[in-house]
């Protein structure tokens, strides 16, 4: 069963003075345990489409479906763990507490929230920190700790819009590879909004490229992973991520223009890049 | 001076955080010593010039003569204070909690707060001279309940304001995480509206504290029972005991204080213990 299933959904906002098309028939199939980014300039409709998807809005047309059910009934049932770009953590509690949040929401009992949440805690390297206060933490701690929420009740849907975004470079990279990590151990299925070219492409098996006015997507483009058993860092100095990046550029900018400058830029990869460009359309 | 100066410079690029923690521990010591040295020579200024210039106690009574009628009348005055504290207090609590009660339901139902915002500009601006005479007469002479009431309304409104902005901090984000669990209205309201609104109840009443107090004095003066710092203040005037009327004044400052003191402290800790920051 797919894990996403969005048929031809289109999502109008209204302002007192007009209405905004933030996306325009979209649809997209992501299969159970797949990891899809969704990138796009401003505006173009990938955090609407993610928040249609966790049911936080309602489609104006169309229909979203989770494991088969309809989106409502899918947010109702749990099925699925959310992150944000901010961490979101309630500051008046701590880091276990936090973690603990949705468990005592759906009436966990307190061992087995406990359990749960020290577990949790430490798969994203927290054990230390598991009875500070958030604002004790580091921005990408914080975020640690927010994506251990998210996982708090084994979802088999992961929804994550930026959650990197507000981190520096080297704090992100590390958060990225933690996260490809606990994607394999939990086997989830990803949909991951980015406006980072290199991080959709080091991240997802397709990166769903999408346009603004109105929100679109243009293509899908399919990425070479490495092998399960190699390490994930090795992936972002290989020649398939950055023939994956180009293509992903080129989708995002246009064919011309992106050749043009990886002639003069990026030098021997550029051409065969290209082409590669050429051969999936 | 220079001397412990160049030595804390000394300890400073020695010893580094220690060095910097006494240094702070200094001023604070100068902090609480320095207004106590001013109130000191202030008072140590008032006595000698009520002295030398001869002025009379109906215009400014000597310090030590305040002094001398707070020993000696400390047990009727200790009285009038429990008896004032407790109207205040009272009426304190009394006016916080409507105030928490009806910010809150303003903040959840759009009709309520319409219909509320105009009548808490209107009872912001009733002025309590006003109010206490007309209390006074509806529930008669005998009763604590005019006093309580007055300050019940004077210290609802800084409540009510502070609470109803703690109210609204609420992120979107938070509002996010609630629907996308499916937390009821309710849970989202315990779990994070109503805990991040602490912190600013405490902070409105740190502000209502002392007008509350000032309000239990000041309705004593319109009739009722004469057991309060307000009706010995004004006894005492009328019979000419100068001296009396400002040991009981100095009473009430104190019984402020007290309030002003105890909310405060109040305050910080439930900042701190929601990690809010409240300047």
């Amino acid at each position: 069963m797919s894990a996403v299933e969005v048929e031809a959904v289109t999502k109008v906002f209204e302002t007192r003075t007009d209405s905004v098309r933030a996306l325009d028939e979209v649809s997209l199939t992501v299969a159970d345990g797949e990891f899809v980014a969704l990138i796009g300039p401003s505006g173009c409709g990938k955090s609407t489409l993610m928040r249609l998807i966790a049911d936080l809005d309602e489609p104006s047309a169309g229909e979203v479906r989770v494991f088969g059910m309809p989106a409502r009934q899918a947010r109702l049932e749990r099925a699925y763990g959310i992150a944000f770009q901010q961490a979101g953590l309630l500051p008046w509690r701590t880091v276990r507490a936090n973690v603990e949040l949705p468990l005592e929401l759906h009436g966990a009992s307190a061992a087995a929230r406990r359990a749960r949440a020290d577990e949790l805690v430490e798969l994203v390297g927290l054990g230390d920190f598991a009875d500070h206060h958030p604002d004790q933490l580091s921005g990408g701690m914080q975020q640690r700790v927010a994506i251990a929420r998210s996982l708090a009740e084994h979802p088999r849907l992961l929804l994550m819009d930026e959650p990197f975004g507000a981190l520096d470079e080297m704090t992100r990279e590390r958060l990225q590879g933690e996260l490809l990590r606990i994607r394999t151990e939990t086997g989830a299925a990803v949909v991951f909004v980015t406006h980072s070219i290199p991080e959709a492409v080091f991240l997802a098996d397709r990166v769903v490229v999408m346009s603004p006015r109105p929100g679109r997507i243009t293509e899908i483009v399919d990425i070479d992973r490495p092998d399960a058993s190699a390490d994930p860092e090795s992936m972002r100095e290989s020649d398939a991520f950055f023939r994956s990046v180009t293509a992903v550029r080129e989708a995002l900018h246009g064919r011309d223009t992106a050749a043009e400058r990886g002639a003069t830029a990026s030098g021997a990869t550029a051409p065969e890049a290209a082409a590669r460009g050429v051969e999936t359309r | 001076m220079t001397d412990t100066a160049t030595r804390q410079i000394a300890l400073g690029q020695a010893g580094g955080r220690r060095a910097a923690r006494r240094h702070w521990s200094g001023q604070g010591w100068v902090r609480v010593a320095a207004p106590l040295a001013l109130g000191a020579a202030a008072l140590g200024v008032w006595e000698a010039a009520v002295h030398l210039l001869d002025i009379q106690p109906y215009l400014l009574p000597a310090p030590s003569a305040i002094l001398d009628q707070l020993v000696s009348a400390i047990g009727g005055i200790a009285q009038a204070t429990i008896a004032t504290g407790t109207n205040a207090l009272i009426g304190l609590l009394l006016g916080a909690a409507v105030a928490v009660v009806i910010a809150a339901l303003a903040s959840r139902v759009r009709w309520i707060d319409q219909l509320v915002a105009p009548l808490v500009a209107a009872i912001a601006v009733v002025p309590i001279v006003a109010l206490a005479p007309v209390l006074q007469t509806m529930y008669g002479a005998t009763s604590e309940m005019p006093r309580i009431l007055v300050v019940a309304i004077a210290s609802f409104v800084p409540v009510f304001i502070t609470t109803l902005r703690g109210l609204r901090q609420v992120r979107p984000v938070h509002l996010d995480l609630m629907r996308a669990y499916g937390a009821s209205g309710w849970q989202a309201t315990r779990i994070v509206t109503l805990p991040g609104a602490v912190p600013y109840v405490f902070g409105g009443l740190t502000i209502a504290s002392s007008i509350a107090v000032i309000s239990a004095v000041v309705a004593e003066y319109f009739g009722g029972l004469q057991n309060g710092l307000g009706s010995r203040i004004a006894s005492a005037a009328a019979q000419s005991g100068y001296p009396r009327a400002w040991a009981y004044v100095v009473a009430s400052i104190v019984l402020g204080l007290v309030f002003y003191g105890v909310t405060l402290l109040a305050e910080r800790l439930a900042s701190r213990w929601a990690h809010i920051p409240i300047t």
